[in-house]
């Protein structure tokens, strides 16, 4: 039997082998998971010229464009969910100090798919809506050589690097994810490198009690890294809620350069790594988000 | 206070809840669509099933959902999926009975702008752009727009096509080939606007009290008025204690 190979390391070791100047960076999960801490912690080693993408940039990349990590994003939905907007996003692009490619949400997704894939493409219905592709060239109209009718293409991306955060993992990288599964499995197969942060590093033992439940496998992973509360203020199932208040509290917080570079001192650039930073929230935050369980019903896989 | 009065934003739920059928495939946002979707549920739709864009079907929400991937839509749901196959096996492959949208500017037929004023490449406001609406609005079988109705939000053309309705009118949509059948009503606070046979938004229903004038007013082209137009049914008692007590207790959408 092989000996399972580990690739436990540090977050801060994770970025420094994998996150380069320039590199096109996909930090996965759709509002679920995002890897917040991953994000703070390229703040911290100051990347810069990075290529952004995910469906919707959230504070995460709101936070490195204002923190001076961005050249570009790619992107399907700019707001600032359920609140209003990204201001340092909006801005850039408004005052053109950001580059921007856009898309909705289907093509930003399967161009991941394609990426995944290992595709040349991915075909998608027309719409009827002409005006997205009339400003991203990206999109291109081909002929379905089946029936003759004309289909919607968009090309692979194939991040650098992608950074996907999960419930648990073991230290090979296999990975199980629960709750909304957004995009993280086809943004890890379409990248080149796999950052995997995790609240739990478990035994081999444990994954393999659960196939079905396994999203990425080690096989496609570089670096594991155990990364408790890595997603605040956005959440992981089960084990601590959306911070909606401080989702609020962004606007103002992002409101002038002084306002965020107060922020970015004191919680990014102030503390040393995720586990201080949880600990500077305080009780208090910690015990609003602490979730009540809720398990579900255990299947038998049988023993054969 | 006074039990049967209410206001803008209830009026809109109430009146949009009351469109959509028992049993329909709904894909759905947080904020107002939400809201309908439950007080439907509640009320006249007990097999009304919620699809969100994150990737989850036949959500329960226990709580209200304060973001389009809240984890109350997961815990008690029938399925999570990733989005490519929320987006191609639910939306894509027409399994999607209803879509609601909204959007900063809606024109005379039912197209909608949520990506920017002005010029695209040098925007003198951005706006958030699609997320799932450019496919929503072709492929599920009907949809449903909530909105004020304020003359800046209602333009006789639109800056930028972020989702289509009619387009030019006539049959400019069916020429395009989309599944979906388009807008088939946008609800606002005034009113509800439904397309005529080409396609354009008309008048058809006022809310009691509220008048064509204020219509005309408020709509950014001359707006035509159904000949016969209706009067919507004032918001019951109970829809609005549903509402108010059970969906959305602290008045965080409902203020």
């Amino acid at each position: 039997m092989r000996e399972m190979m580990s690739k436990v390391v540090s977050l801060q070791e994770a970025i420094q082998t994998f996150v380069h100047d320039g590199d096109l960076v996909y930090a996965a999960g759709f509002t679920h998971l995002i890897p917040f801490a991953a994000g703070h912690e390229i703040i911290r080693q100051k990347r810069k010229d990075l290529i952004l993408a995910r469906a919707t940039p959230d504070l995460i990349y709101d936070q490195m464009i204002a923190a001076g990590c961005a050249r570009k994003v790619v992107f399907s939905y700019s707001g600032n969910p359920g609140v209003g907007s990204l201001k340092w996003l909006r801005e850039g692009m408004q005052n053109g100090t950001l580059e921007w490619e856009e898309y909705s949400h289907f093509s930003m997704i399967s161009r991941l798919q394609a990426g995944a894939s290992g595709l040349p493409f991915m075909p998608m219905k027309l719409t009827g809506a002409t005006d997205l592709e009339r400003v991203n060239p990206q999109y291109r109209r081909i002929t379905d050589p089946y029936t003759g009718e004309e289909v919607m293409a968009v090309p692979p991306l194939l991040p650098d690097v992608a950074i996907v955060h999960v419930q648990r993992c073991d230290a090979e990288g296999n990975a199980q994810i629960w709750g909304i599964i957004g995009e993280q499995k086809e943004a890890a197969f379409a990248s080149k490198h796999v950052i995997l942060t995790a609240e739990e590093i478990v035994d081999e033992e444990v994954i393999r009690s659960d196939p079905n439940r396994t999203l990425i496998p080690g096989m496609i992973v570089n670096a594991v890294c155990h990364v408790p509360y890595c997603a605040h203020p956005s959440y992981t199932q089960g084990y601590y809620d959306r911070d909606n208040d401080f989702y609020l509290a962004w606007e103002e917080l992002s409101k002038d350069e002084q306002t965020v570079q107060a922020y970015l001192d004191e919680w990014v650039f102030g503390v040393k790594d995720r586990d201080e930073y949880w600990q500077k929230l305080g009780e208090e935050v910690q015990k609003r988000l602490k979730p009540k369980s809720k398990l579900s019903y255990p299947v038998d896989y049988g023993s054969y | 206070m006074n039990n049967n009065a209410y206001n803008a934003t209830e009026l809109m739920i109430i009146n949009a809840a009351r469109l959509l059928q028992d049993g329909d495939q709904v894909f759905v946002g947080v904020g107002i669509p939400n809201l309908a979707c439950n007080l439907a549920r509640r009320t006249h739709a007990p097999n009304l099933q919620m699809i969100y864009e994150a990737g989850v079907i036949g959500a329960r929400p226990e709580r209200l959902p304060l973001s389009i991937g809240d984890p109350t839509l997961v815990s008690g749901a029938t399925a999570v999926c990733s989005m490519y196959d929320v987006f191609t096996l639910y939306l894509q492959r027409g399994n999607v009975d209803v879509g609601f949208l909204g959007g900063a500017q809606i024109d005379q037929f039912g197209n909608i702008n949520a990506t920017v004023i002005g010029d695209y490449f040098h925007p003198k406001v951005r706006l958030p752009g699609s997320g799932g609406s450019m496919e929503i609005a072709a492929w599920a079988n009907r949809c449903y727009i909530i909105t004020p109705h304020q003359k800046r939000r209602f333009p006789a053309r639109v800056d930028f096509h972020t989702s289509v309705g009619f387009l030019d009118g006539g049959s400019a949509r069916s020429r395009t080939g989309v599944r979906g059948k388009g807008p088939q009503a946008v609800v606002t606070n005034l009113g509800i606007l439904t397309p005529n046979s080409d396609g354009e938004m008309i008048l058809s229903f006022l809310h009691p009290g509220c008048t064509v004038e204020q219509v005309r007013e408020n709509t950014g082209w001359e707006i035509k008025i159904s000949p016969n137009l209706k009067q919507t049914t004032p918001p019951r008692q109970e829809e609005l204690l549903i509402l108010r007590e059970e969906l959305d207790p602290q008045g965080i959408y409902v203020k």
